[in-house]
């Protein structure tokens, strides 16, 4: 089966890759390129735990070709903290136990940044609207609505 | 001195250690994890690769029920790429009877030889009937696609009642009902009875003014961890092995898989990933075995990780169940009597929770006369796998459904109702053991008081009440401390870290020690790393693992204590440890300078050489934990769907050692209980073919269908444990089937006695009433 060389961004970082048409942009991730942070829960959009962003969008990767990212700019859960500087989100993550057995925090950390670039003042239904694409099994969403809502407060100043 | 340095240094009894001195335990301090976890960096199940790994992928049958006359592999094995494939040939048998216990369930090699991969028939949709392992996963794929399986399909049976009529399709055909006197002579898909209880049923619903009795029926539900079964073996040619996998116990994967492969546990080394979720349904072993027997033919690493689809049709999930419950209750509101006969969904092989659920059913009672009745039934399902408090919230659905119609029947208010009855410490339990100190009427009284039971409800609401009960367990627990060189501190612990206990245990270990939260790093080791492990289940690490870092922390303040009266040339019983320095007392108080860690450490060679602290312990004095929950719902009559406008949830723990993680249980259990209460199910074809097994269409709870979880801590100290611990991870899901009922039923006036009450169930309920 001839692979196709793709040419993409990711994490701001040039990265080219081969792949087979069938791939999609999560299994380049994990399996090419060990960025594993990207997690596989279901493989056809449902649980969220692959979210990305792409050209700025966020999508879930298993729903992605990876011949699709040629020439775009991806960014995963690995370009989220700068240096040793967490995110905000990840920091609150953390200060409000908004996790438990974590396989889902990547895809939620994700989204939400997604959702605060867009609208810095979200009201609690917003958060949970916009995060309903994210399945956590664990927390019961609430630490991680609250973490989301301080963060925006937070980064509002 | 505060007392849990006391224990160390002189004898008081363990009560005495919790006090108000703790410097950690109760804290919200960070967890050693979390930057790993919100980086992405944490390694799972699926996130590590070995050099010249294959991968494993299984064939599993389509058949509900089918006996297995013949697999062809050769077409598959001929295939370039493909490397090894395995078969039920490749599995040693085991006689029935080889049985043994691990954590909540029960484990029968004759059976779990069977699961893992078919034997004489295919048992259920989904089931392994044959793997193969391939340099990639589409050559791997094409494999499955060429291995020919012959099969006989036979009539399959899916509902618990069913199964137990004479003439059911038989899942195994020589089962022999246990636990029934004298034995059948016919065989039957029921595995087995269990009776609980005590008193005189006739003589209590004699005594009755009101006795109602209701049939309950539920459907399956699944565990739902988000990351699938994942793992990676390697097998060397000389008979050893390494495995990497996503478990709640390793040592009890490590157990299984050297049963399973008849090799000595010891050249078996099992590490635990970080664990994406279980709550249960990680604690048998499905892959693992196989991805070992195709790494030992193959010579090669082989990592297997399950599909979404695979998960659903061939892992957990957690018995449905029909169950008739009778109780009796007097005009002032004392129960008489309490019976509850349940039936279970085993699936393909006997071992459902019926046990438990028949023994926690009546448990937040005081009750003279009251007996439970269990069935554990096959199916043509998968065979279930524990659940989170397994069996518990079903048997006390169906129970506190039918102690709220009392309630209401005899217009009394449903916290009073069940204060009224409430078990206490000295109450005879339902199923035998008298209880010691627990918070059932803490938990109540807490409920009678809050905000949320005071308030009122908007125009069309409901609201409801349920208690729920976990026994918690202890078992068999290592850990190790030890002192590094600039007096810092490694934790080694064996039970995986499913939601921060790694959190918890490393605040215990300090607040024993004396020393700074960020002087202990904990680390999880693999099999080869410590002593013997039982899993992580029975919300028992924080209890458990609690006394083994505590007795680890005791066993290094004698080695500290002996190191210093040695370098002060004094006697031992003249040094104490306090405030996690050595100290000279009696006759040479103030005549040394204390010695801290550092002081020791570093002349630790000198001194004596390396300073563990051990620990190995089967924990026993496990404290039952009680819960109360409140709930308000709204129901939209035109669609039938039930929102939960308002959640409360009241639980002893003990001791919170870490509250935010406490909380999060509470809250992550409520909203697993809605999930199970309003939505999910297993919804089987003609065929007995799941025809839901995706996120899509089995729905849980997602973000925008729950509010805010409001939680309250009741601490109720555990005598047992050095800092009071119960174990709090099950029982949050123990009371929210029936108190969403409940409100439902206070909303609508209608009793739902079958679940989940989805919309389109709630809504034919309301245009029957009119």
């Amino acid at each position: 089966m001839t692979r196709e060389h793709i040419t993409t961004t990711i994490n701001g970082d040039p990265v080219e890759f081969l792949c087979d048409a069938e791939q999609t942009l999560l299994d380049v991730l994990r399996d090419e390129l060990r960025l594993t942070g990207s997690k596989e829960g279901c493989a056809s959009g449902d649980c969220g735990a692959c979210s990305v962003t792409l050209d700025g969008r966020l999508v879930c990767a298993c729903l992605v070709l990876a011949a699709e990212v040629e020439g775009h700019e991806v960014t995963t859960i690995e370009g989220m903290a700068v240096g040793d500087q967490l995110h905000p989100l990840q920091q609150k993550f953390l200060d409000h136990a908004a996790l438990q057995c974590g396989v889902c925090t990547p895809g939620f950390l994700v989204a939400a940044k997604a959702l605060l670039d867009r609208n810095s003042n979200p009201t609690e239904t917003e958060v949970r609207f916009w995060l309903a694409g994210n399945l956590c099994r664990c927390t019961g969403y609430d630490k991680i609505v609250r973490a989301v809502l301080d963060t925006a407060a937070e980064m509002r100043g | 001195m505060a007392a849990v340095e006391k224990i160390f240094n002189d004898t008081i009894t363990d009560r005495e250690t919790q006090d108000k001195t703790l410097k950690w335990v109760g804290t919200r301090a960070p967890r050693p994890d979390g930057v790993d976890k919100v980086t992405g960096r944490a390694k799972f199940g699926a996130d590590t690769y070995l050099p010249n790994m294959l991968y494993g992928k299984v064939l599993r049958s389509p058949h509900a029920h089918a006996r297995i006359r013949s697999i062809d592999m050769s077409r598959a094995l001929a295939l370039p790429g493909v490397k090894a494939g395995v078969t039920r040939d490749d599995f040693p048998d085991y006689p029935a009877g080889a049985v043994q216990p691990a954590g909540e369930m029960v484990i029968n090699y004759r059976d779990m030889t069977r699961n893992i991969m078919a034997r004489e028939k295919a048992l259920y949709e989904g089931h392994a009937v044959a793997a193969v392992a391939a340099v990639n996963e589409r050559v791997a794929r094409q494999a499955l696609s060429l291995i020919e399986v012959d099969y006989e399909v036979l009539p399959h049976v899916i509902d618990v009642e069913e199964a137990m009529k004479p003439g059911a399709p038989l899942v195994r055909e020589d089962l022999i009902t246990e636990g029934v006197e004298p034995a059948p002579e016919e065989p039957s898909n029921i595995a087995k009875r269990v009776e609980f209880g005590h008193g005189d049923l006739d003589l209590g619903f004699s005594k009755a003014d009101v006795i109602i009795e209701r049939s309950f029926k539920t459907q399956p539900v699944h565990q739902g961890y988000i990351e699938p079964h994942a793992c990676l073996a390697s097998f060397s040619e000389d008979g050893q092995a390494e495995l990497w996998c996503s478990t709640q116990g390793h040592y009890v994967a490590r157990g299984h898989c050297a049963k399973l492969l008849q090799m000595d546990v010891s050249k078996l080394r099992v590490t635990c990933s970080e664990i994406g979720g279980g709550f249960g349904g990680k604690t048998v072993v499905y892959l693992e075995p196989l991805a070992l027997a195709l790494s030992r033919k193959a010579c090669q690493p082989v990592k297997m990780v399950m599909t979404r689809d695979e998960v659903f049709r061939a892992s957990g999930p957690t018995s449905g169940a029909s169950m008739d419950v009778r109780i009796g209750a007097t005009k002032d509101g004392r129960i008489t009597a309490g019976e509850a006969v349940l039936k279970f969904q085993a699936g393909a092989f006997g071992g459902s929770p019926v046990p438990a659920a028949a023994q926690c059913a009546f448990a937040p009672y005081d009750l003279d006369n009251v007996k439970t009745i269990g069935f554990d039934v096959l199916c043509n399902r998968p065979k279930v796998a524990a659940y989170r408090a397994p069996g518990a919230p079903l048997g006390e659905y169906a129970v506190e459904s039918v102690v709220d119609e009392l309630a209401k029947t005899l217009e009394i208010d449903p916290l009073e109702f069940r204060l009224k009855n409430a078990a206490k410490e000295g109450s005879d339990s339902s199923y035998g053991p008298k209880f010691g100190p627990i918070g059932c009427v803490e938990t109540l009284e807490t409920a009678q008081n809050h905000d949320h039971y005071l308030s009122t409800l908007k125009p069309g609401q409901g609201r409801g009440v349920a208690s729920g009960y976990w026994f918690n367990i202890g078992g068999q627990t290592s850990a190790t401390l030890n002192l590094c060189e600039d007096g810092s501190v490694a934790l080694v612990v064996g039970t995986p870290d499913i939601g921060g206990s790694r959190a918890s245990l490393t605040m215990m270990a300090a607040e024993s020690l004396g020393v700074e939260l960020d002087k202990v790093r904990p680390l999880i080791g693999d099999t080869s790393a410590l002593g013997y492990n039982m899993l992580t289940g029975g919300s028992r690490v924080t209890f458990a693992g609690g006394i083994a870092v505590h007795g680890a922390a005791g066993d290094m303040i004698k080695q500290l204590r002996e190191r210093a009266a040695a370098t002060w040339d004094v006697p031992i019983e003249d040094v104490e440890w306090h405030g996690g320095q050595a100290v000279a007392v009696n006759g040479y108080k103030d005549q040394e300078d204390p010695m801290g860690l550092l002081d020791i450490a570093k002349d630790m060679a000198k001194s004596g050489g390396p300073i563990v602290g051990r620990c190995s312990t089967n924990a026993q004095g496990a404290g039952p934990s009680f819960g109360c929950h409140i709930v308000d719902v709204d129901v939209d009559k035109e669609t039938g769907k039930v929102s939960v406008a308002r959640y409360t949830v009241i639980q002893d723990a003990g001791k919170a050692v870490h509250p935010s993680y406490v909380e999060g249980q509470y809250q992550g259990g409520a909203v697993q209980g809605i999930g199970w209460a309003l939505n999910e199910e297993y919804i089987y074809d003609e065929n007995g073919k799941v025809e839901n097994a995706g996120f899509l269409d089995y729905r849980v709870p997602v973000c925008s269908d729950v509010p805010m979880i409001d939680t309250v801590i009741v601490e109720v100290p555990n005598p047992t444990h050095p800092y009071g611990v119960r174990g709090v991870g099950e029982t949050p899901l123990v009371p929210p089937l029936a108190a969403i009922s409940n409100a439902v039923e206070n909303a609508l006036d209608i009793r739902f006695t079958e679940l989940p009450m989805s919309p389109p169930r709630v809504l034919a309920a309301i245009e029957s009433v009119g």
